[in-house]
């Protein structure tokens, strides 16, 4: 019989190879996949994460590397530090979404003044747009005990709705000849989040992102906030007897996480993707949560993780394209990393014992 | 406006549609939480069930056998899920999360060549004359046996939950998972069989929607229904006839939301199409109050040498 004893102390190793064991097994997991798809197992693998760093094309993915993993890197810093302390903010696409439509809400607002001002406010009002949205399962939850899961849950798909509306209503393009959706933020210079070197890729977000990483590794090692996330999400009763203030330790995490949300939307919609329109959200709010655990909800690894899961982006677009690999494929790939996850942590707070045992 | 469109005896007749997937969906996940485990992936099963009973239904031509692959999709997902909380004993909320992340993903995968086709309709039971009364009959009487069979499974689990053996059994565990463990029950093996429970139900929910009442596939069309059985679950304070009532009141509603959108109302379809989601957020905070409900080793992990 094996059993499964529990370490005195958790293993660092475990907790480092575990990551890199994930990716392994998705890769030969995800390489059966798409065999079973009819493609090429070892093909689609190096595609997705050789091509776009080494290709033949790389010069042009590799920039965006930056501009995907920046929003992604944002946001699961944000919820990492609400996850740590068990609070559950699953609902970022939808402060992705406020953020953004605040930011551009603000620009648009100045059209067709030029001002060096505008784009320090579109920043400012999409901090403030992806906050407002998280200080509502936040307060909901200090003031009602109300679960932030299903809230924060359920927020996302009002702001899908509100997107909608916006992009057909209020911030329509009024030269746009009907179609749905905002002025191009590209083309008015005052709100374009443009590469700060061009072609680099570098923009603004790129900046506030690894600015967020700093942020968060200072605070949480340095900080006496950092400590109550960490104590609260260790040993909630030692944190109550440390003099944790529970409600204010919801209100700090949800409305950063929101807030740090908040700008990546911003940052995206004035950027890359240029236009408030219907669908211009792609789902970073959920992948971001992957990158969150893939990272070890730790600063430094979610830099790395981010970066991963931008190639699995550009891969999987470039598969898409060469190799017709659907997608949804690419979606599958990234559960089933987040899967892989969850089951190898397992031997970082567990070692296996084989030998007779009685326990059920 | 025209309210006058609006059939009243249509409208009523409406909420059983609107309320089956919520009803299955949540019975099966407060079965999952009475024994003391939280799957937050209920959206995922029932995206996958969706997906499988309207792929079989298509093949074979009979929905019913849909209705039988959505359940087995659904418990098969479920798997993966008692897997890693069970054996790797993994955070239940991350895995959960990440049960709906892959179940959206997968099944858009499954059902590419799907989209765009008519399933085939599933008729509704005959009760010869009784169909006939007036009211009563059209809005009782005139549904398909999934919703009837809906309704006898939360009927039974109420029952199964009160008076047998069974049910105890599930409610200690669920309680005090130490002590039912003590008592020489296999903890694992019960939450387990709870949680593929939860899966075929969650899976059954999902094919209505594909199968009866959209009737056709579209990726992620579940669309936040399995997110509000969770709700539900909360709503009814882990009581399966309240679930009941709650998918009615909640069905209702959406009922309701179509029904305006229909009749024209000055307000505008994206505020409409956000209201059930706004409503079940003040539900929970109304009810959040009666937290104590919950049975007492929600979401906690079970090792047995701990």
């Amino acid at each position: 019989m094996i059993a499964l004893v529990k370490r005195p102390e958790a293993s660092r190793a475990f907790s480092l190879a575990a990551p890199l064991l994930a990716v392994l097994a998705t890769m030969v997991f995800g390489g059966l996949l798409f065999m079973a798809l009819g493609k090429d197992p070892f093909e689609a693998i190096t595609t997705i994460f050789w091509e776009p760093l080494f290709g033949e094309f790389a010069f042009f993915y590799r920039p965006q590397l930056l501009i995907k993993g920046a929003p992604l890197v944002l946001i699961a810093i944000g919820l990492s530090l609400g996850f740590k302390a068990g609070i559950w903010n699953i609902g970022a696409e939808g402060q992705y979404i406020m953020g953004a439509l605040f930011g551009a809400g603000v620009g648009l607002a100045f059209y067709p003044i030029e001002s060096a001002f505008i784009f320090p406010l579109m920043v400012i009002a999409g901090a403030f747009g992806g906050w407002i949205w998280a200080m509502i399962p936040a307060i909901l939850r200090v003031k009602f005990g109300t679960n932030e899961i299903l809230v924060s849950l359920m927020l996302v798909y009002v702001a899908e709705q509100f997107l909608a509306s916006m992009s057909l209503g209020l911030l329509k393009n009024p030269e746009g000849f009907g179609f749905p959706g905002s002025r191009n933020l590209q083309q008015y210079a005052s709100t374009h989040n443009a590469d700060l070197i061009a072609g680099s890729g570098m923009h603004w977000g790129v900046v506030a992102a690894f600015i967020a990483v700093i942020f968060a590794y200072v605070l949480l090692a340095r900080h006496r906030l950092g400590f109550a996330i960490r104590v609260t999400g260790d040993a909630p009763r030692a944190a109550a007897f440390s003099g944790v203030n529970p409600a204010r330790l919801v209100l700090f995490c949800l409305g950063m996480s929101g807030l740090l949300a908040g700008l990546a939307g911003m940052f995206e919609v004035s950027g890359p993707a240029g236009q408030v329109t219907i669908d211009f959200n792609v789902g970073y709010g959920f992948t971001a949560i992957i990158v969150a655990f893939l990272g070890r909800l730790h600063p430094v690894g979610i830099l790395f993780a981010g970066g991963l899961m931008a190639l699995t982006y550009i891969g999987g677009d470039i598969a898409q394209s060469k190799m017709g690999l659907p997608a949804a494929a690419i979606q599958v790939f990234q559960g089933m990393l987040l899967f892989f996850l969850l089951a190898f942590d397992l031997f970082t707070n567990y070692r296996l014992k084989f030998g007779r045992t009685e326990t059920a | 406006m025209d309210l006058s469109a609006i059939n009243p005896i249509l409208f009523i007749a409406g909420f059983f549609v609107a309320a089956t997937p919520l009803i299955f969906a949540a019975i099966g996940e407060l079965v999952v939480e009475r024994t003391g485990v939280l799957n937050l992936g209920v959206e995922g099963m029932m995206i996958i069930g969706a997906i499988c009973g309207f792929a079989t239904a298509v093949e074979t031509g009979s929905p019913l056998l849909g209705f039988a692959a959505a359940a087995v999709g659904g418990a098969a997902l479920s798997l993966l899920f008692a897997f890693l909380t069970q054996v790797m004993l993994a955070n239940q909320v991350a895995s959960g999360l990440a049960l709906t992340l892959f179940g959206l993903g997968f099944s858009a995968l499954l059902g590419q060549s799907y989209v765009g086709i008519k399933p085939p309709r599933m008729g509704d039971v005959n009760f010869g004359p009784l169909a006939d009364i007036p009211v009563l009959g059209p809005i009782l009487l005139s549904h398909d046996i999934i919703v009837y069979f809906g309704l006898a499974l939360v009927v039974a689990v109420w029952a199964v939950l009160k008076y047998t053996r069974i049910g105890l059994t599930l409610r200690a565990v669920g309680e005090n998972h130490d002590a039912a463990h003590a008592l020489g029950f296999k903890v694992k093996r019960i939450r387990t069989l709870a949680i593929m429970f939860g899966g075929a139900c969650a899976g059954m929910g999902g094919a209505y929607i594909s199968l009866i009442r959209v009737p056709q596939w579209t990726e992620g069309m579940t669309a936040g229904i399995g997110w509000i059985a969770l709700a539900l679950v909360v709503f009814a304070s882990w009581r399966p006839l309240r679930v009941l009532a709650g998918a009615y009141l909640f069905g209702g509603l959406v009922q309701l939301q179509l029904n305006l959108q229909g009749a024209g109302v000055a307000i505008p379809v994206e505020y409409l199409a956000m209201s059930p989601y706004v409503i079940t957020i003040i539900v929970l905070v109304f009810l959040s109050r009666s937290r104590s409900a919950a049975p007492g080793s929600l979401g906690r992990i079970f090792h047995a040498s701990s």
